[in-house]
């Protein structure tokens, strides 16, 4: 089977063999609760600081992985770990006691999607019998690094969005059963103009838009060929533009369209505004929700594209703009 | 991409919803409104317990800034503000809170690199500009009164 059909990635022999989700309080009050592997009440884990704790929900969710898998981390050969905080440190401090191989990414909330992509390569092309792929996002760390003091009394603007406290595993091995990784695309970093911190929807949407329809043309494939097409954490305002942006090429995306920053919680209940953003929702999600059902066979073939705003605060104080990343992971049951 | 960044820019404006005013321009007006009058009661208090004007007015400030970090550090004071908006912004309260809650957060980081370095993230630029802004004022004082004979 060719490695490649245009510029999308093929898959002939990857699988993920496990997978698990920790989230934390608010997170498991949302729709999706019970399905994560385990729920960190306490924001900071028992940990003495919320960057420590961030690591902990990573490490907690490769070790459910790897118990799934019944691998031991000396039986794993590889990871590739991201989160939004400077240097990877949930990634890099979360996993050390673990000593497995580690390769860190930043792709900001698309990290998951790079992930599975890396690891599915680098199992399919023989290099290791498994790699794992993990991922976090911690509210209080994140707002500390991006934003505000969490006691801070501003008031976030409707299209703001929330980051999630949570984190996905999922450990990719050669193919033996569902969910199968078929296909990936590698995302354009697209600047669309956007400089508003608090509409990183906005600013993402554009590179959703550009990674699926690339994926859809290389692939041969249209909305219809999927049961889902799962966007990371587009928030209502960006859902709403990918709609947008696919209408104006006369394709309809919506009724196949699932974005998880507006899965994980409950918008009406809680305060989050424009929905879940961060490393671990669509992380949490997918390896929550979406993959059991993939496993399963509910859904036969989902395409999964995870988007990040690359944003530095310091080029946007600088009068730069957020530059928007998707990564495309088409996932399938047979 | 088959769109320009000013095309997606109005699509990304038309579909970014804004606050809602007729919700927060009232709130704002009634829970500042509500610390203001707060501060009237006080200061009637202190001038009723024997303090002059200026004595009671400084016990005022004092109060409300002491709450204002009460609250801040029981968690509260953000919450209250999520309704408030500038209500609770505006005030002195405000500035007692954008003080305390990076106070708060960096603690973990140590007391002078933590807590003393990052304590004025937030109202640093205000005190700063605030006092440029006084000092601008007071040459202008100045210079008015030399010009109309008074100095």
């Amino acid at each position: 089977m060719a490695m490649r059909e245009g510029k999308t990635f093929r898959y002939s022999n990857a699988s993920i063999l496990s997978y698990a989700s920790v989230a934390g309080k608010i997170e498991s009050e949302g729709p999706y609760g019970d399905e994560f592997d385990e729920i960190i009440e306490d924001n900071k884990g028992g940990t003495e600081t919320f960057e420590q704790a961030e690591g902990l929900f990573q490490q907690k969710a490769l070790q459910h992985a790897m118990d799934k898998a019944e691998l031991t981390a000396d039986q794993t050969d590889l990871v590739f770990a991201g989160d939004l905080l400077n240097q990877c440190t949930s990634s890099s401090y979360g996993l050390k006691d673990l000593y497995i191989p580690f390769l860190g990414i930043f792709g900001a909330c698309s990290t998951f999607a790079e992930g599975l992509l890396l690891a599915g390569a680098m199992v399919n092309a023989g290099y290791v019998d498994n790699a794992a792929a993990v991922t976090s996002s911690h509210f209080s760390s994140a707002e500390r690094q991006f934003r505000f003091p969490l006691n801070y009394g501003g008031v976030r603007t409707p299209t703001a969005q929330w980051t999630a406290t949570a984190s996905g595993a999922a450990i990719v091995s050669a193919a033996q059963k569902p969910p199968f990784i078929r296909a990936a695309t590698v995302g354009k970093i697209e600047d669309m103009g956007i400089s508003d911190l608090n509409n990183m929807g906005a600013a993402m949407a554009g590179a959703a838009y550009d990674t699926i329809l690339r994926h859809f043309r290389h692939m041969g494939t249209s909305p219809e060929s999927y049961d889902l097409i799962i966007t990371g954490d587009l928030g209502q305002v960006g859902t709403d533009m990918l709609c947008e942006l696919f209408k104006r090429d006369g394709i309809d995306i919506e009724k196949k369209h699932k974005d998880c920053g507006l899965l994980l919680y409950d918008r009406e209940k809680q305060d989050v505004h424009a929905g879940g953003s961060g490393c671990g929702c669509s992380a949490a999600m997918m390896c929550g929700h979406f993959l059991k059902h993939v496993e399963n066979g509910d859904l036969k073939r989902i395409l999964y594209a995870a988007t990040g705003a690359l944003m530095s605060p310091t080029m946007v104080q600088q009068g730069g703009n957020i530059p928007g990343i998707s990564h495309a992971v088409e996932i399938t049951f047979n | 991409m088959n769109i320009s960044n000013q095309e997606y820019g109005e699509l990304a404006k038309r579909v970014s919803p804004p606050s809602s005013m007729t919700k927060t321009i009232p709130m704002a007006f009634v829970i500042g409104g509500a610390i203001c009058v707060l501060g009237e009661a006080l200061l009637n208090m202190y001038q009723a317990l024997g303090f002059d004007r200026d004595n009671a007015g400084a016990l005022t400030s004092m109060t409300l800034i002491f709450l204002s970090a009460l609250l801040t550090g029981l968690k509260l004071y953000d919450r209250i503000a999520q309704f408030a908006g500038a209500g609770t912004l505006v005030p002195i309260t405000g500035f007692a809170n954008s003080v305390v809650s990076p106070a708060l957060d960096f603690k973990t980081e140590g007391f002078v690199l933590g807590l003393g370095a990052k304590m004025f993230t937030i109202a640093g630029p205000v005190i700063v500009y605030g006092i440029s802004a006084s000092i601008i004022y007071g040459i202008i004082y100045y210079i008015f009164k030399v010009l109309n004979g008074y100095v």
